[in-house]
Protein backbone atom coordinates (compact mmCIF):
# COMPACT_ATOMS: atom_id res chain seq x y z
CA UNK A 1 0.00 0.00 0.00
CA UNK A 2 2.82 2.61 0.87
CA UNK A 3 4.60 1.68 -2.15
CA UNK A 4 1.68 2.21 -4.29
CA UNK A 5 1.03 5.81 -2.88
CA UNK A 6 4.69 6.86 -3.56
CA UNK A 7 4.08 5.20 -7.14
CA UNK A 8 1.24 7.71 -7.33
CA UNK A 9 3.23 10.34 -5.83
CA UNK A 10 5.85 9.66 -7.94
CA UNK A 11 4.28 9.36 -11.17
CA UNK A 12 2.37 12.75 -10.42
CA UNK A 13 5.44 14.79 -9.46
CA UNK A 14 7.24 13.29 -12.89
CA UNK A 15 4.29 14.38 -14.48
CA UNK A 16 4.47 17.46 -13.05
CA UNK A 17 7.61 18.03 -13.76
CA UNK A 18 7.41 17.47 -17.63
CA UNK A 19 4.64 19.47 -17.79
CA UNK A 20 6.47 22.40 -16.58
CA UNK A 21 7.60 23.01 -20.12
CA UNK A 22 4.35 23.33 -22.00
CA UNK A 23 5.57 23.14 -25.72
CA UNK A 24 7.84 20.44 -25.41
CA UNK A 25 5.50 18.40 -23.86
CA UNK A 26 2.46 19.00 -26.13
CA UNK A 27 4.66 18.79 -28.95
CA UNK A 28 6.39 15.70 -27.44
CA UNK A 29 2.84 13.77 -27.17
CA UNK A 30 1.99 14.59 -30.59
CA UNK A 31 5.04 13.61 -31.49
CA UNK A 32 4.30 10.19 -30.18
CA UNK A 33 0.43 10.00 -30.76
CA UNK A 34 1.25 10.56 -35.01
CA UNK A 35 4.04 7.97 -34.52
CA UNK A 36 1.47 5.58 -32.47
CA UNK A 37 -0.83 6.20 -35.54
CA UNK A 38 1.82 5.27 -37.95
CA UNK A 39 2.26 1.84 -36.50
CA UNK A 40 -1.35 0.91 -36.34
CA UNK A 41 -1.14 1.90 -39.99
CA UNK A 42 1.48 -0.45 -40.94
CA UNK A 43 0.09 -2.82 -39.10
CA UNK A 44 -3.11 -2.51 -41.16
CA UNK A 45 -1.09 -2.84 -44.48
CA UNK A 46 0.14 -5.61 -43.21
CA UNK A 47 -2.05 -7.95 -41.93
CA UNK A 48 -5.40 -6.85 -43.85
CA UNK A 49 -4.59 -9.22 -46.42
CA UNK A 50 -3.93 -12.16 -44.35
CA UNK A 51 -1.69 -14.52 -44.60
CA UNK A 52 0.05 -17.61 -42.87
CA UNK A 53 2.96 -16.83 -40.63
CA UNK A 54 5.28 -19.76 -39.26
CA UNK A 55 1.98 -21.65 -38.86
CA UNK A 56 0.02 -18.69 -37.50
CA UNK A 57 -2.90 -17.32 -38.65
CA UNK A 58 -3.18 -13.35 -38.94
CA UNK A 59 -5.03 -12.80 -36.23
CA UNK A 60 -3.06 -14.96 -33.95
CA UNK A 61 0.30 -13.27 -35.19
CA UNK A 62 -1.58 -9.70 -34.48
CA UNK A 63 -1.99 -11.20 -30.52
CA UNK A 64 1.71 -11.18 -30.84
CA UNK A 65 2.35 -8.21 -32.08
CA UNK A 66 -0.07 -6.66 -29.81
CA UNK A 67 1.75 -7.84 -27.03
CA UNK A 68 5.26 -6.44 -28.90
CA UNK A 69 3.68 -2.84 -28.76
CA UNK A 70 2.28 -3.41 -25.23
CA UNK A 71 5.90 -3.81 -23.98
CA UNK A 72 7.55 -1.06 -25.93
CA UNK A 73 4.91 1.32 -24.57
CA UNK A 74 5.81 0.11 -21.58
CA UNK A 75 9.62 0.47 -22.71
CA UNK A 76 8.99 4.30 -23.43
CA UNK A 77 6.65 5.03 -20.66
CA UNK A 78 8.16 3.67 -17.85
CA UNK A 79 11.41 1.34 -18.28
CA UNK A 80 13.17 3.96 -20.36
CA UNK A 81 12.79 6.99 -18.48
CA UNK A 82 13.71 5.28 -15.40
CA UNK A 83 16.81 2.67 -16.23
CA UNK A 84 18.33 6.12 -17.87
CA UNK A 85 18.38 7.86 -14.61
CA UNK A 86 20.66 4.99 -12.96
CA UNK A 87 23.80 5.78 -15.45
CA UNK A 88 22.90 9.40 -14.74
CA UNK A 89 22.64 9.48 -11.23
CA UNK A 90 25.82 7.02 -11.02
CA UNK A 91 27.34 9.27 -13.25
CA UNK A 92 26.94 12.62 -11.45
CA UNK A 93 27.11 10.76 -8.00
CA UNK A 94 22.92 12.02 -6.88
CA UNK A 95 22.13 7.86 -6.86
CA UNK A 96 23.39 8.68 -3.00
CA UNK A 97 20.06 10.50 -2.24
CA UNK A 98 17.79 7.54 -3.34
CA UNK A 99 20.64 4.95 -1.34
CA UNK A 100 19.77 6.76 1.59
CA UNK A 101 16.15 7.14 1.79
CA UNK A 102 14.62 4.09 3.84
CA UNK A 103 12.85 2.90 0.67
CA UNK A 104 13.92 0.00 -1.94
CA UNK A 105 16.30 1.38 -3.93
CA UNK A 106 15.42 -0.69 -6.81
CA UNK A 107 11.85 0.24 -6.65
CA UNK A 108 12.37 3.95 -6.73
CA UNK A 109 15.02 3.40 -9.75
CA UNK A 110 12.09 1.32 -11.41
CA UNK A 111 9.21 3.86 -10.85
CA UNK A 112 10.29 7.63 -10.04
CA UNK A 113 9.87 8.58 -13.90
CA UNK A 114 6.99 8.68 -15.81
CA UNK A 115 6.53 9.58 -19.71
CA UNK A 116 3.15 10.47 -20.81
CA UNK A 117 4.24 10.16 -24.18
CA UNK A 118 4.08 6.05 -23.58
CA UNK A 119 0.45 6.81 -23.18
CA UNK A 120 -0.40 6.16 -26.89
CA UNK A 121 1.96 3.85 -27.99
CA UNK A 122 -0.21 2.10 -24.85
CA UNK A 123 -3.15 2.67 -26.45
CA UNK A 124 -2.69 1.75 -29.75
CA UNK A 125 -1.38 -1.69 -28.62
CA UNK A 126 -4.95 -2.24 -26.13
CA UNK A 127 -6.27 -2.04 -29.14
CA UNK A 128 -4.45 -4.19 -30.92
CA UNK A 129 -4.48 -6.67 -28.50
CA UNK A 130 -8.27 -6.36 -27.88
CA UNK A 131 -9.06 -6.61 -31.76
CA UNK A 132 -6.72 -9.26 -32.18
CA UNK A 133 -8.20 -11.16 -29.33
CA UNK A 134 -11.57 -11.25 -30.69
CA UNK A 135 -10.84 -11.80 -34.06
CA UNK A 136 -8.74 -15.15 -32.78
CA UNK A 137 -11.65 -15.98 -30.80
CA UNK A 138 -10.44 -15.97 -27.38
CA UNK A 139 -13.11 -16.70 -24.60
CA UNK A 140 -13.08 -15.74 -21.08
CA UNK A 141 -10.40 -18.42 -19.91
CA UNK A 142 -7.79 -17.14 -23.10
CA UNK A 143 -8.59 -13.24 -21.82
CA UNK A 144 -7.75 -14.39 -18.21
CA UNK A 145 -4.47 -16.41 -19.25
CA UNK A 146 -3.62 -13.76 -21.65
CA UNK A 147 -4.16 -11.25 -18.87
CA UNK A 148 -1.91 -12.89 -17.25
CA UNK A 149 0.58 -13.94 -19.41
CA UNK A 150 1.39 -10.28 -20.33
CA UNK A 151 1.35 -9.76 -16.51
CA UNK A 152 4.33 -11.70 -16.81
CA UNK A 153 5.75 -10.83 -20.14
CA UNK A 154 5.99 -7.01 -18.73
CA UNK A 155 7.49 -8.29 -15.60
CA UNK A 156 10.07 -10.20 -17.30
CA UNK A 157 10.90 -6.96 -19.83
CA UNK A 158 11.47 -5.17 -17.08
CA UNK A 159 13.85 -7.29 -14.85
CA UNK A 160 16.00 -8.11 -17.78
CA UNK A 161 16.33 -4.32 -18.22
CA UNK A 162 17.06 -3.69 -14.65
CA UNK A 163 19.71 -6.59 -15.23
CA UNK A 164 21.68 -4.47 -18.15
CA UNK A 165 20.81 -0.82 -16.58
CA UNK A 166 22.17 -2.40 -12.96
CA UNK A 167 25.78 -2.73 -14.63
CA UNK A 168 26.06 1.24 -14.94
CA UNK A 169 27.15 1.26 -11.36
CA UNK A 170 30.20 -0.53 -12.55
CA UNK A 171 30.52 0.79 -16.66
CA UNK A 172 28.58 4.06 -15.92
CA UNK A 173 27.70 4.57 -19.67
CA UNK A 174 25.80 1.74 -20.38
CA UNK A 175 22.26 2.94 -21.10
CA UNK A 176 22.78 1.93 -24.68
CA UNK A 177 22.40 -1.28 -23.69
CA UNK A 178 18.89 -0.72 -22.61
CA UNK A 179 17.66 0.72 -25.81
CA UNK A 180 19.05 -2.34 -27.46
CA UNK A 181 17.60 -4.36 -25.68
CA UNK A 182 14.30 -2.20 -26.38
CA UNK A 183 15.02 -3.18 -30.56
CA UNK A 184 15.49 -6.96 -29.50
CA UNK A 185 12.02 -7.39 -27.80
CA UNK A 186 10.66 -5.49 -31.00
CA UNK A 187 12.03 -8.66 -32.83
CA UNK A 188 9.39 -10.39 -30.86
CA UNK A 189 6.64 -8.58 -32.86
CA UNK A 190 6.30 -11.89 -34.48
CA UNK A 191 6.23 -15.27 -33.36
CA UNK A 192 9.62 -17.02 -32.93
CA UNK A 193 8.50 -19.86 -35.70
CA UNK A 194 8.74 -17.52 -38.40
CA UNK A 195 12.67 -16.87 -37.14
CA UNK A 196 15.38 -19.72 -38.08
CA UNK A 197 16.39 -22.23 -35.70
CA UNK A 198 19.47 -20.24 -34.55
CA UNK A 199 17.56 -16.87 -33.86
CA UNK A 200 14.86 -18.56 -32.42
CA UNK A 201 17.08 -20.14 -29.14
CA UNK A 202 18.81 -17.45 -28.98
CA UNK A 203 15.03 -15.46 -28.89
CA UNK A 204 14.24 -18.27 -25.88
CA UNK A 205 17.76 -18.76 -24.29
CA UNK A 206 19.64 -15.82 -24.12
CA UNK A 207 17.48 -12.82 -24.28
CA UNK A 208 13.95 -14.51 -23.43
CA UNK A 209 12.10 -12.53 -26.18
CA UNK A 210 10.28 -15.81 -26.64
CA UNK A 211 8.49 -15.61 -23.12
CA UNK A 212 7.41 -11.68 -23.46
CA UNK A 213 5.39 -12.32 -26.71
CA UNK A 214 5.20 -15.52 -28.11
CA UNK A 215 4.40 -17.35 -25.20
CA UNK A 216 1.76 -15.53 -23.50
CA UNK A 217 -0.26 -15.46 -26.91
CA UNK A 218 0.25 -19.42 -26.83
CA UNK A 219 -1.03 -19.63 -23.94
CA UNK A 220 -3.84 -17.35 -24.43
CA UNK A 221 -4.66 -19.50 -27.73
CA UNK A 222 -4.65 -22.70 -26.35
CA UNK A 223 -1.81 -23.73 -28.05
CA UNK A 224 0.24 -24.25 -25.08
CA UNK A 225 -1.20 -25.67 -22.00
CA UNK A 226 -1.96 -23.83 -18.56
CA UNK A 227 1.59 -25.73 -16.88
CA UNK A 228 3.27 -23.11 -19.84
CA UNK A 229 1.42 -20.10 -18.06
CA UNK A 230 2.99 -21.12 -14.83
CA UNK A 231 6.23 -21.91 -16.17
CA UNK A 232 6.28 -18.09 -17.71
CA UNK A 233 5.12 -17.20 -14.73
CA UNK A 234 8.72 -18.75 -13.04
CA UNK A 235 10.99 -17.25 -15.35
CA UNK A 236 9.62 -13.90 -14.73
CA UNK A 237 9.87 -14.04 -11.09
CA UNK A 238 13.04 -16.21 -11.23
CA UNK A 239 14.67 -13.17 -13.41
CA UNK A 240 12.87 -10.72 -11.02
CA UNK A 241 14.22 -12.31 -7.93
CA UNK A 242 17.81 -12.42 -10.04
CA UNK A 243 17.22 -8.74 -11.03
CA UNK A 244 17.12 -7.84 -7.07
CA UNK A 245 20.23 -9.95 -6.23
CA UNK A 246 22.13 -8.48 -8.81
CA UNK A 247 21.29 -4.90 -7.55
CA UNK A 248 22.17 -5.42 -3.98
CA UNK A 249 25.22 -7.02 -5.18
CA UNK A 250 26.48 -4.42 -7.65
CA UNK A 251 25.74 -1.64 -4.77
CA UNK A 252 28.91 -2.95 -3.14
CA UNK A 253 30.97 -1.63 -5.85
CA UNK A 254 28.96 2.01 -5.73
CA UNK A 255 31.61 4.27 -5.70
CA UNK A 256 29.83 7.45 -5.32
CA UNK A 257 31.32 9.61 -7.71
CA UNK A 258 32.44 13.27 -6.53
CA UNK A 259 32.54 15.19 -3.18
CA UNK B 1 26.93 4.72 29.89
CA UNK B 2 25.33 5.52 26.40
CA UNK B 3 26.42 4.38 23.84
CA UNK B 4 28.12 6.27 20.86
CA UNK B 5 26.54 7.59 17.88
CA UNK B 6 29.43 7.04 15.83
CA UNK B 7 31.73 4.30 16.37
CA UNK B 8 34.60 3.73 13.72
CA UNK B 9 37.53 1.09 14.37
CA UNK B 10 40.84 1.49 11.76
CA UNK B 11 38.64 2.34 9.21
CA UNK B 12 40.04 2.24 5.80
CA UNK B 13 38.82 2.64 2.08
CA UNK B 14 40.81 1.60 -1.02
CA UNK B 15 39.82 3.12 -3.96
CA UNK B 16 41.08 1.64 -7.65
CA UNK B 17 41.62 4.38 -9.95
CA UNK B 18 42.07 4.21 -13.76
CA UNK B 19 45.89 5.93 -14.62
CA UNK B 20 45.55 7.29 -18.34
CA UNK B 21 48.71 9.04 -20.24
CA UNK B 22 48.25 12.31 -22.11
CA UNK B 23 47.31 12.28 -25.65
CA UNK B 24 46.03 9.90 -28.57
CA UNK B 25 48.52 6.86 -27.81
CA UNK B 26 48.01 7.44 -24.02
CA UNK B 27 44.31 7.57 -24.87
CA UNK B 28 44.42 3.98 -27.28
CA UNK B 29 46.71 2.51 -24.68
CA UNK B 30 43.90 3.41 -21.73
CA UNK B 31 41.47 1.92 -23.96
CA UNK B 32 42.86 -1.03 -24.78
CA UNK B 33 44.51 -1.96 -21.59
CA UNK B 34 43.78 -0.25 -18.60
CA UNK B 35 46.08 0.60 -15.21
CA UNK B 36 44.65 0.93 -12.32
CA UNK B 37 46.38 2.33 -8.72
CA UNK B 38 45.46 1.94 -5.72
CA UNK B 39 44.58 4.82 -3.76
CA UNK B 40 44.17 4.67 0.03
CA UNK B 41 41.74 7.25 0.61
CA UNK B 42 41.21 6.56 4.60
CA UNK B 43 43.53 4.71 6.51
CA UNK B 44 43.23 3.09 9.89
CA UNK B 45 41.03 6.15 11.36
CA UNK B 46 39.52 5.32 14.24
CA UNK B 47 37.15 7.58 16.68
CA UNK B 48 34.36 7.94 18.13
CA UNK B 49 31.18 10.34 18.77
CA UNK B 50 29.18 11.05 21.28
CA UNK B 51 25.26 11.48 21.14
CA UNK B 52 24.89 15.21 21.03
CA UNK B 53 28.44 15.95 20.29
CA UNK B 54 28.74 18.73 17.20
CA UNK B 55 32.24 17.85 15.46
CA UNK B 56 33.80 19.31 12.56
CA UNK B 57 35.65 17.15 10.23
CA UNK B 58 38.91 19.33 8.76
CA UNK B 59 41.14 18.62 6.19
CA UNK B 60 42.18 19.84 2.51
CA UNK B 61 40.57 18.35 -0.57
CA UNK B 62 41.57 14.93 -1.27
CA UNK B 63 41.92 14.45 2.54
CA UNK B 64 39.28 11.68 3.03
CA UNK B 65 36.52 13.29 4.77
CA UNK B 66 33.99 12.94 2.54
CA UNK B 67 34.84 9.07 2.21
CA UNK B 68 34.74 9.13 5.28
CA UNK B 69 31.36 10.37 5.49
CA UNK B 70 30.23 8.28 2.83
CA UNK B 71 31.39 5.52 4.90
CA UNK B 72 29.73 6.48 7.93
CA UNK B 73 26.28 7.18 5.79
CA UNK B 74 26.51 3.13 4.26
CA UNK B 75 26.86 4.86 1.01
CA UNK B 76 30.17 2.91 0.04
CA UNK B 77 31.89 -0.21 1.97
CA UNK B 78 34.59 0.40 3.52
CA UNK B 79 38.08 -1.82 2.50
CA UNK B 80 39.03 -2.90 6.34
CA UNK B 81 38.14 -1.99 10.22
CA UNK B 82 34.90 -1.52 11.69
CA UNK B 83 32.01 0.66 11.76
CA UNK B 84 28.80 1.16 13.98
CA UNK B 85 26.31 3.98 13.68
CA UNK B 86 23.44 4.39 16.20
CA UNK B 87 24.28 0.62 16.84
CA UNK B 88 23.88 -0.26 13.07
CA UNK B 89 26.09 -1.67 10.19
CA UNK B 90 25.66 1.61 7.91
CA UNK B 91 26.42 -0.71 4.88
CA UNK B 92 23.29 -2.93 5.43
CA UNK B 93 21.46 0.29 4.77
CA UNK B 94 18.58 -1.29 7.19
CA UNK B 95 15.61 1.20 6.86
CA UNK B 96 15.71 1.65 10.88
CA UNK B 97 19.25 3.14 10.21
CA UNK B 98 18.24 5.64 7.34
CA UNK B 99 15.81 7.36 9.27
CA UNK B 100 17.62 8.71 11.66
CA UNK B 101 20.44 9.94 9.50
CA UNK B 102 21.15 12.42 7.10
CA UNK B 103 23.66 13.47 4.96
CA UNK B 104 23.58 17.06 3.19
CA UNK B 105 26.23 18.24 0.75
CA UNK B 106 26.86 21.48 -0.74
CA UNK B 107 27.90 20.24 -4.06
CA UNK B 108 24.73 17.87 -4.97
CA UNK B 109 21.05 18.37 -4.78
CA UNK B 110 17.73 16.56 -3.72
CA UNK B 111 15.70 18.86 -4.54
CA UNK B 112 13.56 18.11 -8.17
CA UNK B 113 14.67 20.97 -10.25
CA UNK B 114 11.94 21.70 -12.23
CA UNK B 115 9.86 22.07 -9.33
CA UNK B 116 8.62 23.69 -6.37
CA UNK B 117 10.26 22.65 -3.25
CA UNK B 118 6.44 21.65 -1.69
CA UNK B 119 6.88 18.67 -4.17
CA UNK B 120 9.95 17.32 -2.81
CA UNK B 121 8.81 17.82 0.25
CA UNK B 122 5.61 15.60 -0.43
CA UNK B 123 7.90 12.79 -1.75
CA UNK B 124 10.07 12.87 1.50
CA UNK B 125 6.73 12.53 3.94
CA UNK B 126 5.36 9.33 1.68
CA UNK B 127 9.00 8.06 2.12
CA UNK B 128 9.34 8.87 5.34
CA UNK B 129 5.73 7.98 6.33
CA UNK B 130 5.27 11.72 7.91
CA UNK B 131 1.24 12.08 8.38
CA UNK B 132 0.14 15.48 6.27
CA UNK B 133 -0.48 17.53 9.49
CA UNK B 134 2.49 16.61 11.42
CA UNK B 135 3.97 17.53 7.68
CA UNK B 136 2.90 20.97 7.22
CA UNK B 137 3.94 21.69 10.76
CA UNK B 138 7.49 20.86 9.98
CA UNK B 139 7.47 22.67 7.04
CA UNK B 140 6.20 26.12 8.79
CA UNK B 141 8.39 24.94 11.66
CA UNK B 142 11.52 24.86 9.61
CA UNK B 143 10.61 27.43 6.89
CA UNK B 144 10.34 29.99 9.61
CA UNK B 145 13.79 29.36 10.96
CA UNK B 146 15.34 29.25 7.49
CA UNK B 147 13.38 32.59 6.77
CA UNK B 148 12.16 30.80 3.32
CA UNK B 149 8.40 30.86 3.43
CA UNK B 150 7.78 32.43 0.58
CA UNK B 151 9.91 30.41 -1.83
CA UNK B 152 8.52 27.23 -1.09
CA UNK B 153 6.12 27.63 -4.30
CA UNK B 154 8.60 28.45 -6.68
CA UNK B 155 10.42 25.89 -8.63
CA UNK B 156 13.74 25.03 -7.80
CA UNK B 157 15.78 26.31 -10.46
CA UNK B 158 14.26 29.65 -9.99
CA UNK B 159 15.76 29.91 -6.81
CA UNK B 160 19.24 31.60 -5.51
CA UNK B 161 22.05 29.55 -4.32
CA UNK B 162 21.45 30.33 -0.81
CA UNK B 163 17.67 29.78 -1.06
CA UNK B 164 18.73 26.26 -2.36
CA UNK B 165 21.09 25.55 0.13
CA UNK B 166 18.17 26.21 2.99
CA UNK B 167 15.73 24.39 1.21
CA UNK B 168 17.95 21.20 0.68
CA UNK B 169 18.33 21.74 4.71
CA UNK B 170 14.62 21.58 4.92
CA UNK B 171 13.90 18.99 2.98
CA UNK B 172 17.41 16.41 4.30
CA UNK B 173 16.06 17.69 8.08
CA UNK B 174 12.02 16.98 7.49
CA UNK B 175 12.26 13.58 9.31
CA UNK B 176 13.65 15.05 11.96
CA UNK B 177 17.55 12.26 11.66
CA UNK B 178 18.88 12.00 14.78
CA UNK B 179 22.37 12.07 13.48
CA UNK B 180 23.52 14.59 10.46
CA UNK B 181 26.15 14.32 8.49
CA UNK B 182 26.90 17.65 6.58
CA UNK B 183 29.61 17.84 4.17
CA UNK B 184 30.06 21.62 3.05
CA UNK B 185 27.12 22.64 4.18
CA UNK B 186 27.86 26.56 3.29
CA UNK B 187 29.71 25.93 -0.11
CA UNK B 188 29.33 28.94 -2.23
CA UNK B 189 27.43 30.35 0.15
CA UNK B 190 27.45 34.53 0.70
CA UNK B 191 28.03 35.55 4.11
CA UNK B 192 24.59 36.20 5.28
CA UNK B 193 23.33 32.89 4.36
CA UNK B 194 26.09 31.15 6.19
CA UNK B 195 25.33 32.87 9.27
CA UNK B 196 21.60 31.86 8.63
CA UNK B 197 22.71 28.18 7.88
CA UNK B 198 24.40 27.89 11.10
CA UNK B 199 22.23 29.51 13.02
CA UNK B 200 19.71 26.78 11.93
CA UNK B 201 21.93 24.22 12.17
CA UNK B 202 22.42 25.23 15.84
CA UNK B 203 18.40 25.51 16.34
CA UNK B 204 18.02 22.42 15.02
CA UNK B 205 20.67 20.46 17.61
CA UNK B 206 18.88 22.39 20.75
CA UNK B 207 15.42 21.16 19.95
CA UNK B 208 16.19 17.72 18.44
CA UNK B 209 18.93 17.12 20.41
CA UNK B 210 21.09 15.85 17.17
CA UNK B 211 24.42 14.58 16.45
CA UNK B 212 26.47 16.49 13.92
CA UNK B 213 29.37 15.83 12.50
CA UNK B 214 30.00 18.51 9.57
CA UNK B 215 33.11 19.10 7.22
CA UNK B 216 33.43 22.51 5.99
CA UNK B 217 36.56 25.06 4.03
CA UNK B 218 35.23 27.94 5.88
CA UNK B 219 36.52 27.76 8.99
CA UNK B 220 34.32 30.14 10.58
CA UNK B 221 31.39 27.44 10.46
CA UNK B 222 33.41 25.10 12.61
CA UNK B 223 34.24 28.18 14.57
CA UNK B 224 30.52 28.78 15.29
CA UNK B 225 29.16 25.20 15.66
CA UNK B 226 31.87 22.71 16.44
CA UNK B 227 33.20 21.76 20.04
CA UNK B 228 35.38 19.50 18.47
CA UNK B 229 37.80 19.01 15.32
CA UNK B 230 38.82 15.87 13.68
CA UNK B 231 42.18 16.68 11.37
CA UNK B 232 42.57 14.24 8.40
CA UNK B 233 45.32 14.12 6.05
CA UNK B 234 46.15 12.38 3.52
CA UNK B 235 43.80 9.53 4.63
CA UNK B 236 44.84 9.60 8.41
CA UNK B 237 43.62 11.11 11.19
CA UNK B 238 46.05 13.50 12.47
CA UNK B 239 44.32 15.05 15.83
CA UNK B 240 40.54 14.26 17.82
CA UNK B 241 40.27 17.00 20.21
CA UNK B 242 39.14 20.38 20.88
CA UNK B 243 39.45 23.49 18.45
CA UNK B 244 41.74 25.47 21.30
CA UNK B 245 43.75 22.56 21.54
CA UNK B 246 44.30 22.19 18.21
CA UNK B 247 45.72 25.75 18.12
CA UNK B 248 47.25 25.12 21.45
CA UNK B 249 49.36 22.88 20.62
CA UNK B 250 50.30 23.71 17.05
CA UNK B 251 50.61 27.41 17.64
CA UNK B 252 52.07 27.88 20.65
CA UNK B 253 52.83 31.45 19.36
CA UNK B 254 51.19 34.99 19.61
CA UNK B 255 52.15 37.76 18.09
CA UNK B 256 52.90 41.31 19.54
CA UNK B 257 52.69 44.31 17.74
CA UNK B 258 54.88 47.63 19.36
CA UNK B 259 54.53 51.29 18.29
CA UNK B 260 57.61 52.97 19.79
CA UNK B 261 58.78 56.47 20.80
CA UNK B 262 61.73 55.86 19.28
CA UNK B 263 63.14 52.86 17.17
CA UNK B 264 64.54 49.77 17.90
CA UNK B 265 66.97 47.47 16.92
CA UNK B 266 66.21 44.04 16.09
CA UNK B 267 68.81 42.64 18.72
CA UNK B 268 67.43 44.74 21.10
CA UNK B 269 64.17 42.57 20.97
CA UNK B 270 65.70 39.22 19.83
CA UNK B 271 65.78 38.09 23.53
CA UNK B 272 61.81 38.39 24.10
CA UNK B 273 60.82 36.12 20.96
CA UNK B 274 61.63 35.56 16.79
CA UNK B 275 61.54 39.10 15.38
CA UNK B 276 59.28 39.70 12.51
CA UNK B 277 59.93 43.41 12.19
CA UNK B 278 62.05 45.86 13.56
CA UNK B 279 64.23 49.16 12.84
CA UNK B 280 61.81 51.57 12.59
CA UNK B 281 59.23 52.62 15.20
CA UNK B 282 56.80 49.37 14.79
CA UNK B 283 58.37 46.63 15.76
CA UNK B 284 56.52 42.68 15.64
CA UNK B 285 57.37 39.24 17.36
CA UNK B 286 56.45 35.95 18.56
CA UNK B 287 56.46 35.15 21.76
CA UNK B 288 55.44 31.45 23.46
CA UNK B 289 52.30 31.91 25.08
CA UNK B 290 53.76 30.45 28.34
CA UNK B 291 56.25 33.44 28.63
CA UNK B 292 53.93 35.69 26.93
CA UNK B 293 52.62 37.81 30.28
CA UNK B 294 56.18 38.27 31.36
CA UNK B 295 57.52 39.68 27.89
CA UNK B 296 54.81 41.81 27.72
CA UNK B 297 55.47 43.31 31.30
CA UNK B 298 59.26 43.54 30.09
CA UNK B 299 58.57 45.34 26.86
CA UNK B 300 55.98 47.73 28.53
CA UNK B 301 58.91 48.16 31.44
CA UNK B 302 62.19 48.73 29.92
CA UNK B 303 61.18 50.31 26.43
CA UNK B 304 58.96 53.67 25.68
CA UNK B 305 56.26 51.76 24.16
CA UNK B 306 53.25 54.26 23.14
CA UNK B 307 50.74 51.15 21.80
CA UNK B 308 50.91 47.34 22.04
CA UNK B 309 48.66 44.90 20.82
CA UNK B 310 48.68 40.87 21.25
CA UNK B 311 46.59 38.76 18.78
CA UNK B 312 46.20 35.45 17.79
CA UNK B 313 47.17 33.81 14.67
CA UNK B 314 44.36 32.88 12.28
CA UNK B 315 42.92 29.64 12.39
CA UNK B 316 43.11 29.42 8.67
CA UNK B 317 47.37 29.66 9.37
CA UNK B 318 47.16 27.10 12.10
CA UNK B 319 45.56 24.46 9.79
CA UNK B 320 46.85 25.62 6.59
CA UNK B 321 50.65 24.82 8.75
CA UNK B 322 48.87 21.79 10.08
CA UNK B 323 47.96 20.48 6.62
CA UNK B 324 52.05 21.58 4.91
CA UNK B 325 53.93 19.88 7.51
CA UNK B 326 51.36 16.65 7.57
CA UNK B 327 51.64 16.21 11.56
CA UNK B 328 50.22 17.80 14.79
Amino acid sequence: MRYLKLLAIFWQTSLAARMEYRTAFLLAFLEAALEAAGKLFGVYLFYSNGFDLGGWRWQEALLVLGLASLLDAFFIGVFNPNLRRISEMVQDGTLDFVLLKPVSSQFWMSSQQFAAVGLPFLLVSLGLIGYAGGAAGLDAAGWLRLGLGAAAALLLAYAVAFLFATTSIWFVKIFNVVYFLNSIVWTGQYPVQAYSRPFRLFMTFVLPVYFMTTAPAEVALGRLSAGWLLAVIAVSLGVLALSRAFWRFALRYYASASS
Amino acid sequence: MEAPAVLAEELSKVFLVAAKEPGLMGTLRHFVRRRYRRIKAVNNVSFEITPGEIVGFLGPNGAGKTTTLKMLTGLIYPTSGELEVLGHVPYRRPAAFLKQITLVMGNKQQLIWDLPVLDSLRINAAVYEIEPAEARRRTREFAELLEIEDILTQPVRKLSLGQRMKAELLASLFHLPRLLFLDEPTLGLDVNAQIAVRRFLRDYRERYGATLLLTSHYMADIEALAGRVLVIHRGSLLYDGDLEGLVERFAPYREVRLQLERPLAAAELAGYGEVEEAGGLRARLLVERRRLTAVVAELLARFAVRDLSVTEPPLEEVIARVFSEGRV
